[in-house]
């Protein structure tokens, strides 16, 4: 398929429908209102496909729930503000083990924040989405091609995993227009939906789609096998990228997501100064590539954390240094997006031995 | 000879609930199940259970069930229903759950005009979690979390959702019947039967609330109980239909 210019929203809308995404619930909220406006357009035009705007992020999880439960494929987008409130349908989600994928096109936070492009969701995203013991699978694209690749993948791994599975772009990646190539993905053998609540014809048991285990035995029974998914997770879904690890560097960056993207600028424009740095992108954000971010920082004699935040992902950099290496960082947030320049200059100072600036 | 004239309809489960004697949730988990082995929709239909009384609802049902979080019932069946158009799909809700916390979910399920069914059980108190005070609370009435009755001036007037769901325009039907004599009980039935059956048909939005008692919360005997809907909560919450999808609405 020839490559497409597409914004990043629209992008990874329509990368939904090729995975079998038929039905979408969601509340208009800034920066991802193209997601669904352009579903809106084209599920109609699907078959069995709804599109329906929800009265809150409340019920739109709901809406989730009562989909996923039936066994169809379904998609919510939204950032910050939304995704709180999705929080409980969310928490019921996993406790119930429905495959829903959700997108958060994070914006500055708390509170109503701001509109512009963060990365402020990310104890959200991987510690803090509802009440219980769980977790979800967290995706982090850096570009648009990345977003429409991993929207399609997370519908694979959700059904794979019987979970929750979390986009986590940013207001940048979904705001900017990108050349995209739609790439027929290679069916994923999946185990039939047997648990879903489709009508009870005597030939299984019934289908009782819950999250409630009064007997605590049950409910410590539920929160171990879900446990035992994310480590499950943890063992064959990583993701991550090395840029420029090859050779020797002092200093080894780590970022995901827009910010890794503005990295690669400062890596190229260092190069050229002859100054070699190194990155690590991780794409998982949960599960965590914490083995691989170790290996990657051996050659390093200081790994700079850069995010749009005032420091969320730096408790993972650091759980997998565990002290083998010093850790510097340096973050902008509110919706303030950190030029190369900038970088640059942080990373001229940890070379001559000094403290980067705070922000 | 002899001849089965009653017995435990298909659609509900041989096992033994959790209610309390004189509740009125085994009648009208009854009347739901005959509904659906009348209609021969058993295979087809999947049920959402509430938080409240009910939330057990799922193991009393011999067909597919939700258990949905507090109040989200309606946006749960929303998702079922758009998914799944071909499924017969019901929430069973009570007043706090339906009234305050749900109360987004069930006003915009029926604004829209979702082709499922509610049945919404008002017992005018917090059942499960001890006898708290609920938004149908009659005023004056005494609860755990209203120890010198409902204040009206304080916390306003006891909701009464047909009224209010049936003043949208959407296409719908809305009734109020009651559990506490046979007389009602039969039109209780005749009601419910009518939700399903327009359903069924794929016609509109079908809701019915069912007066119930709560002896337990009430502090009452069962009898107590029923003659407390006849002479308090009847006069409050006037029972019939309130809304047609042809358009009549005609009040008993």
């Amino acid at each position: 398929m020839a490559k497409v210019l597409m914004k990043g929203n629209e992008a990874l809308a329509e990368a939904a429908i090729m995975a079998g995404c038929k039905l979408f619930f969601g509340y208009p909220i800034t920066p991802q209102n193209e997601i669904p406006e352009y579903l809106s357009r084209r599920l109609p035009q699907v078959d069995g496909g709804c599109y329906l705007q929800a009265e809150s992020e409340v019920a739109a999880a709901n809406m989730l729930y009562g989909a996923a439960g039936v066994g169809e494929r379904v998609l919510t987008s939204s950032s910050g503000p939304g995704i709180s409130l999705m929080s409980e349908g969310l928490s019921y989600i996993a406790g119930a083990q429905l495959p829903v994928v959700v997108v958060n096109m994070v914006r500055g936070g708390p509170g109503l924040g701001g509109i512009l492009p963060a990365q402020s969701d990310y104890y959200q995203a991987t510690r803090g989405l509802g009440h219980g013991d769980f977790r979800v699978l967290v995706l982090a694209p850096s570009t648009v091609q990345e977003a429409a690749d991993l929207v399609m993948d997370a519908f694979d791994l959700a059904d794979k995993y019987r979970s929750p599975v979390m986009v986590l772009g940013d207001g940048l990646i979904g705001q900017m227009m990108e050349p995209v190539e739609f790439k027929k993905k290679e069916k994923v053998e999946l185990p039939p939906k047997t648990w879903a609540a489709t009508g009870y014809k005597g030939d299984r048991e019934r289908s009782i789609i819950n999250s409630l285990y009064l007997d605590p035995l049950e409910l410590e029974e539920n929160s171990w096998r879900l446990k035992a998914r994310y480590d499950a997770m943890g063992r064959d879904e990583l993701r991550w990228e090395l840029t420029n690890c090859e050779g020797d560097y002092d200093v080894l960056i780590t970022a995901y997501g827009s910010t890794a993207r503005i990295c690669k600028t400062v890596i190229e424009t260092l190069k050229k100064q002859g100054i070699s740095v190194g990155l690590f992108r991780p794409i998982t954000l949960f599960p965590y590539p914490y083995k691989q971010l170790r290996d990657a920082a051996q050659k390093a004699k200081t790994v700079f954390c850069v995010e749009m935040s005032t420091g969320q992902m730096l408790d993972d950099v650091k759980l997998a240094l565990e002290g083998s290496r010093p850790t510097q960082f340096y973050g902008r947030t509110g919706g303030i997006i950190p030029t190369p320049d900038e970088i640059i200059g942080q990373i001229e100072k940890i070379l001559k031995g000094e403290e980067v600036d705070k922000r | 000879m002899s001849k089965v004239v009653f017995k435990r309809p298909k659609a509900l489960a041989d096992v033994v609930t959790h209610y309390c004697p004189g509740c009125s949730h085994g009648i009208v988990h009854r009347i739901v199940a005959e509904c659906i082995d009348e209609l021969g929709i058993q295979e087809r239909t999947v049920g959402v259970a509430p938080v409240g009384c009910s939330v057990l609802a799922y193991n009393y049902f011999n067909v597919d069930f939700f258990e949905a979080s507090h109040g989200r019932a309606p946006a749960v069946a929303t998702g079922a229903k758009r998914a799944r158009p071909d499924l017969i799909v019901f929430a069973y809700q009570g007043d706090g759950d339906l009234a305050s916390i749900g109360m987004a979910e069930i006003v915009h399920a029926c604004n829209r005009g979702e082709k499922f069914t509610v049945i919404f059980i008002n017992n005018t108190v917090y059942g499960m979690t001890g006898g708290q005070m609920a938004p149908t609370t009659m005023p004056g009435q005494v609860t755990t979390t209203s120890p010198y009755g409902r204040d009206v001036n304080q916390i306003g007037w006891p909701i009464r959702m047909c009224e209010l769901l049936s003043s949208l325009k959407t296409d719908g039907f809305i009734a109020r019947t009651s559990a506490h004599s046979p007389a009602e009980i039969i039109k209780t039935k005749k009601a419910i039967k009518k939700a399903f059956e327009l359903q069924v048909a794929n016609r509109c939005f079908t809701f019915v609330e069912v007066l119930s008692t709560c002896p337990t919360n009430w502090g009452m005997m069962p009898i107590q109980a029923q003659k407390r809907i006849e002479e308090e909560l009847l006069p409050y919450y006037p029972l019939g239909v309130f809304k047609s999808p042809n358009g009549d609405a005609s009040k008993s």
